[in-house]
């Protein structure tokens, strides 16, 4: 079994492999800030921070430290070569206006039909949406990275029952389990990791999977 | 014309009650000595506008732990507990506005128009009370201007005039405060004598600014 960072790496590293030469993209704070460490060597892929740059450099402790410069989730960060600074009404236009390719976010709750919870639980844990239900609504392709499950219970449901923070938006779902892709007709499960049982993938979800024919392994 | 002014003099045109926009993003780019003023001027009863809470110790955050917000409109608070004890409590009113919701919001304010039309946050919590309008067969919400008495921003290196230079990402809402409020003032970092910023660098033009006050490194 892996650990709990093996495991966020092994989800990151697969939902690179999603990522396109040429592509902008915006990874949410938390396991998709990862996918940035495993981009593929043989593509460029351009990272947004939505606080208002293009260009996000690599993890704080490899570059220049300006403190002008922070990441989405407020550290310490760098801008690399060709990248642009810009105010918040153009990061967001960048991002609602069809220039952004993916997404990358977790997630508390997604569901069946796409929809996805992930920015509060009444009465518990508010702490509000930040620029996710923009990123939601505005990027061309929504990946939900994530571990299957929360403490053993089920966060892939057939519904969601928390406040949504999107109707329709997730295309994707990679968990340490396997990849699922959201289709019209219900949940299509296309990769698997080896280490388990289809059976054991269903248990651990709270919908029903179509298994797709051609199933693979998820590498 | 020289705006420049001390920051106790700032500070004593924020009334109780007042509206204020601060400029930053999680603290970066925020007016800090500004805002440890008017925690020290006690004035109280504010209504926020501000991407989020920042910290506890820094940002905007230090006025709430001073309990000086009677209503507070951000994207993000989870970053303060205080902000979050105080919204549960009942002490303070918390609207949740998606990022580029509000960013658009204080645009549209500040830029002469009725509002914007966003599909962000449909079919969600923040469509509540909210007139929908279809535009070509796709829905929208409409989401109107907001305004307030006084931005308060930030600034890296501003003119006596109040041009303003951004370095880093310390842009984000300043840009956008400083069109939308009836009174608008500048921390900065360094102050320059007028002529000295090149107009090729200015991000935000001394026109929209009322006062500047020298907040230092």
């Amino acid at each position: 079994m892996m650990d709990k960072e093996q495991t966020q790496n092994f989800i990151a590293r697969r939902t690179a492999q999603e990522l396109k030469n040429g592509d902008l993209v915006n990874l949410g704070i938390g396991l998709p800030t990862k996918v940035s460490n495993f981009v593929p060597e043989n593509i460029e892929v351009v990272f947004q921070s939505e606080n208002g740059f293009v260009g996000l450099g690599p993890e704080p402790e490899e570059c220049d430290i300006d403190s002008h410069i922070v990441n989405a989730g407020g550290m310490p960060s760098c801008i690399l070569p060709g990248g642009t600074f810009f105010d918040s009404a153009t990061s967001f236009g960048i991002i609602r206006g069809g220039h952004l390719d993916a997404t990358v976010l977790g997630a508390l709750q997604v569901d069946e039909k796409g929809n996805i919870a992930n920015y509060m639980i009444p009465g518990k844990m508010v702490p509000g949406m930040g620029g996710a239900m923009d990123l939601l609504s505005g990027a061309k392709k929504v990946i939900v990275a994530m571990e299957h499950t929360a403490r053993g219970n089920p966060k892939i449901l057939s519904e969601c029952n928390l406040p949504l923070t999107a109707v329709s938006a997730v295309d994707l779902i990679i968990t340490e389990m396997c990849v699922i892709e959201v289709t019209d007709k219900g949940l299509v499960m296309t990769e698997i990791n080896p280490e388990y049982t289809v059976e054991e993938v269903q248990a651990a979800t709270g919908a029903t999977l179509i298994i797709a024919e051609d199933l693979k392994e998820m590498k | 014309m020289n705006k420049l002014i001390s920051i106790e003099e700032a500070v004593s045109k924020i009334k109780d009650g007042d509206t204020i926009m601060v400029g930053g993003f999680l603290a970066n780019g925020s007016p800090e000595k500004l805002i440890d003023a008017l925690v020290a001027s006690g004035v109280k009863d504010l209504t926020l506008i501000c991407n989020d809470t920042g910290f506890v110790d820094k940002g905007v955050g230090k006025m709430v732990v001073a309990k000086q917000f009677k209503k507070i409109m951000a994207s993000h608070i989870g970053t303060n507990r205080e902000t979050g004890n105080q919204m549960n409590s009942g002490e303070t009113e918390v609207i949740l506005v998606p990022q580029g919701t509000l960013a658009e919001q204080i645009r549209a304010a500040g830029s002469g128009l009725g509002g914007v039309l966003t599909q962000t946050g449909l079919g969600t919590k923040v469509e509540e009370g909210k007139e929908k309008v279809v535009v070509d067969g796709k829905e929208y919400l409409l989401e109107k201007p907001l305004r307030a008495d006084v931005a308060l921003i930030y600034g890296t290196k501003v003119d006596k005039f109040g041009n303003i230079y951004y370095s880093g990402s310390t842009q984000n809402f300043n840009v956008l405060m400083a069109t939308a409020a009836d009174l608008v003032i500048v921390g900065a970092e360094e102050v320059v004598e007028i002529g000295e910023l090149d107009p090729n660098y200015v991000r935000t033009s001394g026109i929209f600014v009322h006062y500047v006050v020298e907040e230092g490194l």
